[in-house]
């Protein structure tokens, strides 16, 4: 069932589910962000309403920056507003920024520890079209081993709100990882959101029954994981816990391994590569505090490539089904 | 900025010749580390930290400071031997330049030392961080101004033609660069690796105000710096032409000692005639 301290949309699994894009949320969060604190400025490099800066822009002319098609300069410019006392939030594609200003974001944002948060949009395979060069896959591994960088990623609009204006309101370098398409709204603005806290959205029906698998994911693709948990639970009575792990770093290692020694199993769901992502991330945790059996929902060292994003999502085993499967190899891997 | 008196003329030029027997102290003593940089722009640090930049370096953090961004990271030892001088630090601190536990790290890092507005080291990211720095004293009303010193082999990162197009789109007449044009980089000469002539022509096209100096002249410093206060209608680029390792003949205008590591004997050979042009000033080069 879904958890009841979630307070998680109670149309969730029905077919008409209200959708919505992830990127959405930012735009709503950034203008919340600068309205309360007049410190907050954004930057954009030519893609003003694809990042939803444009509503921003509007409202905050003198606090805007368009800086044309030059993601170094906007990280380097958003480094300089911040040691002056600004909350620069700097927004576009994720394999430009921070994929090709990574050096300008080590070297002047998070080693100069100036307050900048970086938006990276079209975020996982789901971009669907464009193909695999607007496709950012590897973002997480990049910005989560970078020294004093936190890295959020919402799994709906309301929550990219949220992070979006806790990114405001925490200081330091924050990454926010933003997906395209419109995709079901799992939260509310009743679910509670706590940087660095994951937390349950799914438990077995059953109070007191102990669950097999624990699924940790994060973004978008946690909805197909909520439907997996759901129909393996329903038809095949197998009881999943499902954590949002909204905070990539810092990772909620406590939870996670508290969990992982009460359950024995885990599978990771993610729109990344398998290597360096929330995956890895786990694995680490859990190599060096319990090891158990890991499977991993994710890119297996390989790029995407255009078409709709359900049919990529299909193809590279991320939709309910493969999640499903996922399962089943894990517990079938406990039980070895 | 006070007026340049025979007496205050002879004062910096007394204070860069310090400057450049600390680098070479520091350098040695480092065993690694650059010199041909920081022995070119030891006027023009000298001429900013002694004279032009409103500041004050026991409270580093003022305000109402001017602020200096050293884009060009790697010649930090002539910076760093200018914030001691100037009181940020004790002059003592300069001899544990690249040890381990010190303030003074092989690039600079905010944060680390007082005195240092950014990061920097990797090229092509000063100016842009200038710009940010200068459009929030705009947006905050602010009289101070930003200053951002860069070498001329920075000159070839996309980084830095973003940050020079921005500033002219945006007229950010509160800022100013300074170009060490010494022509050397650490594969030989600009101009064989990769030319950057027409400088000049370059920085007009991209809407800024340019003026050229001789990098060792303060007269010609402080007027360019005045000048540039004075242009209302775009940021200002001082090209400033400087003889890499000036002051210590056998490293002038040798791409080899951009960043060399000393021979036996060449640190003493240095200092001795660095010691000798001290003895000159103060006689005022009968």
């Amino acid at each position: 069932m879904l958890s009841p301290e979630a307070k998680l949309n109670p149309h969730i699994f029905d077919a008409d589910v209200e959708q919505k894009p992830i990127r959405d949320g930012y735009g709503e969060g950034l203008v919340a962000a600068a309205k309360v604190n007049p410190k907050v400025v954004a930057l954009c490099a030519d893609l003003l309403e694809s990042t939803r800066t444009e509503e921003f822009a509007k409202k905050y002319p003198q606090r805007f920056f368009e800086v044309g098609v030059a993601e170094q300069n906007m990280a380097t410019i958003a480094a300089g507003l911040a040691v002056s006392g600004k909350i620069p939030f700097i927004a576009s594609y994720a394999t430009f920024s921070p994929g090709r200003n990574w050096e300008q974001i080590r070297t002047t944002i998070a080693y100069n520890k100036a307050n900048v948060k970086i938006a990276g949009h079209h975020a996982g395979v789901s971009v669907g079209p464009d193909g695999a060069t607007h496709q950012a896959t590897e973002d997480i591994a990049i910005m989560r081993v970078m020294p004093n960088m936190k890295v959020l990623v919402p799994c709906d609009s309301i929550e990219a709100k949220k992070a979006t204006l806790s990114a405001a309101h925490v200081w330091g370098p924050v990454y926010i990882r933003l997906q395209r398409e419109s995709v079901p709204v799992i939260t509310t603005e009743e679910t509670p959101f706590l940087p660095g806290k994951a937390q349950f959205f799914w438990e077995p029906s059953i109070v007191g029954k102990k669950p097999d698998v624990l699924i940790i994911g994060c973004g978008a693709i946690l909805y197909n994981a909520l439907c997996a948990a759901r129909e393996l639970e329903e038809k095949e009575k197998i009881g999943t816990v499902v954590l949002n792990c909204h905070t990539i770093k810092p990772l909620d290692e406590k939870k996670i391994v508290e969990l992982v020694k009460k359950i024995g199993a885990v599978v990771v769901v993610e729109e990344h590569q398998i290597a360096g992502g929330l995956g890895g991330a786990v694995a680490e945790v859990l190599a060096k505090h319990c090891p158990v059996p890991i499977e991993f929902i994710g890119m297996s060292d390989m790029f995407g490539e255009s078409g709709k994003p359900l049919e990529l999502l299909k193809k590279y085993n991320m939709d309910t089904k493969g999640i499903k499967s996922a399962v089943k190899k894990v517990l079938h891997r406990k039980k070895l | 900025m006070e007026s340049l008196t025979e007496k205050k003329l002879k004062a910096l030029e007394l204070m860069a010749n310090r400057l450049r027997e600390d680098v070479i102290t520091m350098v040695s003593h480092a065993g690694s580390g650059h010199v041909g940089g920081p022995l070119g722009m030891a006027d023009i640090i000298t001429a900013f930290y002694f004279h032009i930049l409103q500041h004050d370096p026991h409270n580093p953090n003022w305000e109402g400071r001017d602020r200096l961004i050293l884009s060009n990271g790697h010649i930090c030892p002539v910076q760093y031997a200018a914030l001691a001088h100037a009181g940020y630090f004790p002059v003592e601190e300069l001899k544990t330049l690249r040890q381990l536990g010190s303030r003074l790290q092989g690039h600079p890092h905010r944060g680390s030392l007082p005195g240092i507005e950014t990061t920097s080291g990797p090229l092509g990211s000063g100016i842009s961080q200038a710009i940010g720095i200068a459009l929030a004293g705009k947006m905050d009303k602010k009289k101070w101004r930003t200053y951002c010193l860069t070498s001329d082999g920075e000159h070839q990162e996309g980084n830095t033609w973003e940050a020079i197009m921005f500033a002219g789109k945006n007229n950010l007449n509160n800022l100013t660069v300074i170009v060490d044009r010494n022509n050397i980089q650490i594969d030989g000469f600009t101009e064989h690796i990769m030319p950057l002539e027409p400088l000049r022509s370059k920085y007009e096209a991209f809407n800024w105000h340019v003026l050229e100096i001789n990098g060792h002249n303060f007269e010609e410093i402080a007027a360019a710096v005045a000048e540039a206060r004075a242009i209302y209608e775009k940021p200002t680029v001082i090209i400033a032409h400087t003889i890499p390792g000036k002051g210590v003949s056998f490293m002038e205008n040798d791409y080899l000692w951009h960043s060399k590591a000393f021979g036996p004997g060449d640190a003493e050979r240095a200092m001795a005639e660095l010691r000798t042009i001290k003895a000159k000033i103060k006689v005022g080069y009968e």
